[in-house]
């Protein structure tokens, strides 16, 4: 079998039986990489030295018998926003162009405790900032079923790499969508967990009321296995959350019979394309089939989300990024005269439009005289939108729509409307603000051949029901790659 | 357009955001968040009035714990990132005269 068609878990079997070594499949990561990655600039980085010395070290931990787990010996890519002690990482930013960081993202550590095998850093939009992986400072991302289009934003390149079969999983964030939406684009798995499961320490911040980090993987098997070994609590960061149901591996099962779940009205209106709620509502049909007790409900103030999010995450960058001053790390600008204007000059030749953008409207919002018009009313508005949730998991199990309007854009043509591309994020962003977990699942694909995504949203604490409605979504579906979509 | 952001206005946001904007820079972020916060305005259609501001989703109270060191001397590390350094300190422009 050719080792990159292999999932994550599959790989790691293979690997204890013997079949294959770490250093083939390591070695089979980069031979990929070497062929597709100038194309699609999945990556920022690429480390194999450092790859194929930690396959040596792995393997002969898994000889040993010290390392047994579903994950020893995988190569995973990293989204650029999380720390890797020694390892350049620039959140696709120049301002932190040079940056190595001294130590290593909680997330990170607990793969590598777990034997995975990290080949590099994934291109992003600039701090996250972004639905299209346009807005990095190293290049775009293209989207592996077709490179004219955008592989979405902002965990793009660890969703890209992933489709392109250019390593076995990957790490992503989500703030606003940006683990669920690229998934959906590439056609992979992703999962935002609920907030507080998964560590931010050493995620590079944006808004960190909203941020967690993720797993994107080939199927749902994976996702479980990823975020049970991420899910932790951790005294580093202190909105970590103790929870004990992390053993997320046990909602593989092909059962969702009694389940019920809600499918928002409000999700289906004006802007959704055709060939994206025909895909959706035929998965919920399929639910259905398999015993799920399917219906439409209300769910209000669905176009709030959207300028409630920017206003939070915007006031939420405009503080996080304050760091970045060109003295202890990053860009310093060559000339300057006095402090202050060396602080303005290295921010302004630092940072690209978008991120300029986000900063100054949220320094706007926090400003006196403004502070409870907009950054207090977005506070207000997010409160009722929680409620709004809170309801709805009442009376349902999971909540189900698209992920996104539409399937991947082509290249270039999002970043000239910033407000049209922010509309993108609809469906997804809610799930943020109200601290929700949820899942992107392929579902097939548009005209044009490019991948849809199903979204399934659960309350709080609850990816368990996420993970086994998306498997028995799978199991009954079969199997979703792109050699597997041209073949039918 | 309802929101007209003014020259004194973009001047204060450069200021807050320590952001040198061209000439040009500040008449497209004029602009662009002028459309923003029309954007943004339909909030205002909803009565938010007796609501409590929510910060956090979960009812979450500060979390305290021990100052123990756990780590070694990072400083040489730190360190290697910094624009300029001097004798184990960060490097900086002058910040006030004798």
């Amino acid at each position: 079998m050719n080792i990159l068609a292999y999932s994550a878990v599959e790989l790691s079997t293979a690997i204890k039986e013997k079949k294959i070594t770490v250093r083939e499949a390591v070695e089979a990561v980069l031979d990929q990489i070497d062929q597709k990655d100038k194309t699609l600039n999945c990556y920022v980085t690429v480390d194999s030295a450092k790859a194929y010395a930690q396959a040596e070290e792995i393997q002969k931990k898994i000889d040993a018998g010290e390392l047994a787990g579903p994950l020893a010996g995988v190569p995973v890519a990293i989204k650029d926003n999380m720390c890797t002690k020694d390892m350049l990482t620039t959140c696709s930013s120049k301002i932190l162009g040079n940056f190595i960081p001294a130590f290593t993202a909680e997330a990170v550590e607990r793969l590598q405790a777990a034997g995975a095998v990290i080949i590099g850093k994934t291109n992003m939009d600039e701090f996250a900032m972004g639905s299209t992986t346009e807005t990095s400072a190293f290049g775009v991302t293209r989207n592996p079923w077709n490179t004219e289009h955008v592989p979405g934003g902002s965990s793009g390149g660890s969703a890209a790499a992933v489709a392109a079969e250019e390593c076995f999983f990957a790490l992503g964030s989500d703030t606003g969508g940006s683990i669920r939406q690229p998934a959906s684009y590439c056609g992979v798995v992703g999962l935002k967990p609920t907030y507080g499961t998964v560590s931010r320490y050493g995620l590079i911040a944006y808004g960190s009321s909203l941020d967690q980090i993720g797993p994107l993987t080939k199927t749902v098997t994976d996702c479980a296995t990823v975020l049970e070994t991420i899910a932790a609590h951790d005294s580093k960061d202190s909105t970590s959350v103790e929870r004990e149901d992390t053993d997320f591996t046990k909602a593989l099962v092909e059962d969702v019979s009694g389940m019920k779940i809600g499918i928002p009205r409000d999700y289906f209106g004006e802007g959704l394309d055709s060939d994206v709620k025909t895909a959706v509502l035929a998965a919920a049909e399929t639910l259905k089939q398999k015993g799920a007790i399917v219906e439409e409900f209300d769910l209000p103030l669905v176009d709030y989300a959207i300028p409630c999010y920017y206003t939070i995450a915007a006031a939420e960058a405009s503080s996080n990024l304050e760091r970045f001053d060109g003295i202890k790390y990053g860009y310093r600008t060559e000339s300057y005269e006095g402090l202050h204007n060396m602080y303005k000059k290295s921010r302004s030749e630092g940072f690209g439009p978008e991120v300029k953008r986000r900063i100054m409207l949220g320094a706007f919002v926090l400003s006196s005289g403004y502070f409870d018009a907009y950054y207090l009313k977005a506070l207000r508005t997010k409160a009722l939108i929680k409620k709004a949730f809170d309801e709805a998991f009442t009376k349902y199990d999971l909540i189900l729509g698209p992920v996104a309007p539409t399937t991947a854009p082509v290249l270039g043509s999002s970043l000239s409307d910033p407000l049209k591309m922010y509309l993108g994020d609809i469906y997804t962003i809610a799930v943020n603000l109200a601290g929700l977990p949820g899942i992107s699942v392929p579902c097939g694909t548009d005209k044009a051949g490019m991948p849809i995504g199903l979204q399934l949203i659960g309350d709080c604490f609850q990816e368990k029901k996420l993970i086994q409605a998306a498997y028995t979504y799978e199991k009954t579906c079969g199997g979703f790659s792109i050699a597997a979509e041209r073949e039918r | 357009m309802a929101n007209i952001i003014s020259d004194e206005t973009i001047e204060y946001v450069g200021i807050l955001a320590k952001l040198e904007l061209s000439p040009e820079e500040k008449e497209q972020a004029k602009k662009d968040m002028g459309s923003m916060l029309d954007y943004i305005d339909k909030l205002n259609e909803l009565d938010t009035t007796g609501v409590e501001p929510m910060s956090h989703v979960f009812p979450v109270q500060n979390v305290f714990r021990e100052d123990v060191v756990t780590n070694g001397d990072g400083s040489a590390d730190a360190l290697k990132n910094a624009p300029g350094m001097k004798d184990n300190m960060y490097k900086v422009p002058k910040t006030f005269d004798k």
